[in-house]
């Protein structure tokens, strides 16, 4: 006889209150997960093995089934390059013109940018190394907004890249597993990105709310924004590199300041991944304390002889004035002597000064030397 | 269609499992980067079909843990936070099946009114959960549209109902 017949069959409170349990010790469950991530951060290891590994498991069914849609989009594209040659050709013409405008401004540009960093000794970024990568995946919903791409760890790319397309800024690099890796874009509501406006210089946060359009937070000063301001990385935090395009400003529904992302002007099916290093943060300072100073030139040493000489000549400015100790004049001729002095302070605005900038206190002059 | 008759056992894989992997199947499908006239395709919350159908079928040990591993799947697979889909789904669930009884006998239009509410508890759920943990709020029209989408997938849910509501009799 089975516990259905007789007296058990009409009971159901057991299994009710069984499902009930199992219920409460799922619930149990998922909020112990959700308590224990740490999404959103830049730590490596936030990113977990099981996110890395599922990442890894979803690849070939994201190339298998995104190839497909790329193949179409290059047909589609071809077909249309042959329908609207005439009107292409017109454009791309107009489009010449404008660029060879902006070349000979660029070639200015760069000539007198050039002049200007030698005299001043400043110290660039070296140019930054990119990987291209297929987009695989895509997350959109107002939750999550991610995507798979399909370089990983093998081509050198790490947590906390920025990625671009070919517009603007998409996001950064989360995980990175084999062969693929995960990106948070900028409208996700746990992305943080540190801007600042092209024209006032104004910085501000912007902040992802699942939505195309992602907030500006923090902004500081007057009036630092106005509808169709140009949104720019600040570079603040060292995560990204400062000048990558993000945006034009408008205006949300609520009133508040929002980005129009550049992104948005195309398919992101193609993503470029910079291979970004804050280096001013990779100095290590005891190390640059402690390294010997190179041997200065006869040329060199006569000139700081000289300076030396002179700044002992020079007249102690009297104690009650509360001025700072004498500073070189600021006179064209005194520029290299500037350059010697500060070799390494004078990054460009908003980039982090160099540890290497701050001397032993007992070494002598030649130890600030570049 | 075919129906599950009363002498049929109930077996977990035909209600619960392939239900499951059809769900993670279209999730991997509608996750392919797709852009048609400068619009994206939607992104439907496939299991909420089967948060609500489970839970009008019959209650069940197994379905929680079910709904646990697929909302597991989502927050992996979509790059959210783990454990908000869960939540979510359980959340849902738990409506429903805490008011099993009202929805006996109901018609089409009756379990849909029902689905609108076991979403929009799903809903509001990720929306409370995304709060906590962000200390950001999403955008309200995002999730209207992801509401939207998933309200779409109602004919499913009342297929899978329909498919196995009879299945048990201890259930009717």
């Amino acid at each position: 006889m089975s516990l259905r017949d007789g007296p058990f069959q009409d009971i159901r409170i057991p299994l009710t209150w069984t499902a009930a349990i199992a219920l409460i010790v799922a619930a149990v469950i998922g909020v112990a997960i959700l308590l224990g991530d740490r999404r959103g951060t830049v730590q490596a290891q936030a990113f977990g093995a099981t996110r890395s590994v599922a990442d890894s498991l979803a690849r070939p069914a994201g190339e298998a089934l995104s190839a497909p849609v790329r193949w179409t989009g290059d047909a589609v594209d071809y077909v249309e390059g042959y329908f609207f040659a005439v009107s292409e050709n017109r454009r791309l013409h107009a489009q010449i013109r404008a660029l060879e405008q902006s070349r000979d401004q660029a070639v200015a540009l760069t000539n007198e940018n050039g002049r200007l960093r030698a005299i001043l000794g400043l110290r660039t970024e070296p140019p930054i190394p990119m990987v291209a990568a297929h987009v695989i995946s895509d997350s959109r919903g107002p939750f999550a907004n991610s995507r798979l791409a399909d370089a990983g760890r093998e081509k050198g790319v790490a947590v906390g890249n920025p990625v671009m397309s070919e517009h603007g800024l998409v996001g950064r690099v989360v995980g990175v597993a084999e062969g693929v890796s995960r990106v948070l874009m900028v409208t996700d509501v746990a992305s943080r990105t540190p801007v600042m406006i092209d024209r006032t210089g104004a910085r501000a946060i912007l902040t992802g709310d699942g939505g195309p359009s992602p907030k500006l937070a923090y902004l500081r000063g007057m009036d630092p924004v106005k509808v169709g301001d140009r949104v720019l990385t600040s570079g603040d935090g060292g995560v990204l590199p400062r000048g990558l395009p993000v945006g034009t400003v408008v205006t949300g529904l609520g009133g508040d300041w929002r980005v129009r992302l550049d992104a948005d002007d195309g398919p992101i099916d193609f993503v470029r991944i910079l291979e970004f290093t804050d280096f001013s943060q990779l100095a290590s300072q005891p190390a640059l304390n402690q390294a010997e100073p190179p041997p200065l030139s006869r040329a060199e040493q006569a000139e700081l002889a000289a300076r030396l000489a002179a700044a002992e000549a020079r007249p102690t400015p009297p104690a009650a004035s509360g001025a700072r100790p004498a500073a070189a004049p600021k006179s064209p001729s005194s520029a290299p002597t500037l350059a010697a002095e500060k070799p390494t302070g004078a990054k460009p605005s908003g980039a982090k000064p160099a540890p290497a900038a701050k001397p032993k206190a007992a070494k002598p002059p030649p130890a600030i030397a570049p | 269609m075919t129906l599950i008759s009363a002498t049929q056992r109930l077996d977990p894989w035909r209600w619960l499992g392939l239900p499951s992997l059809i769900c993670i199947a279209a999730t991997v499908v509608f996750a392919t980067p797709v852009k048609i006239f400068g619009l994206q395709a939607p992104e439907p919350v496939f299991p909420i079909a089967l948060a609500f159908a489970w839970a009008v079928i019959r209650p069940s040990v197994l379905a929680p843990f079910a709904l646990l591993a697929l909302g597991l799947f989502l927050d992996v697979f979509w790059g959210g936070p783990v454990g908000l889909w869960p939540l979510s789904l359980l959340a849902a669930y738990a409506t429903i099946v805490s008011v099993r009884r009202v929805l006996s006998g109901l018609g089409w239009w009756g379990l849909g009114a029902w689905y609108l509410v076991a979403a929009a508890v799903a809903m509001g759920a990720g929306l409370t959960v995304t709060v906590l943990t962000a200390s950001n709020a999403p955008s309200l029209i995002g999730i209207g549209w992801q509401y939207l989408a998933s309200l779409a997938l109602f004919p499913f849910a009342h297929r899978l109902i329909q498919r196995f509501e009879d299945a048990d009799v201890r259930f009717r």
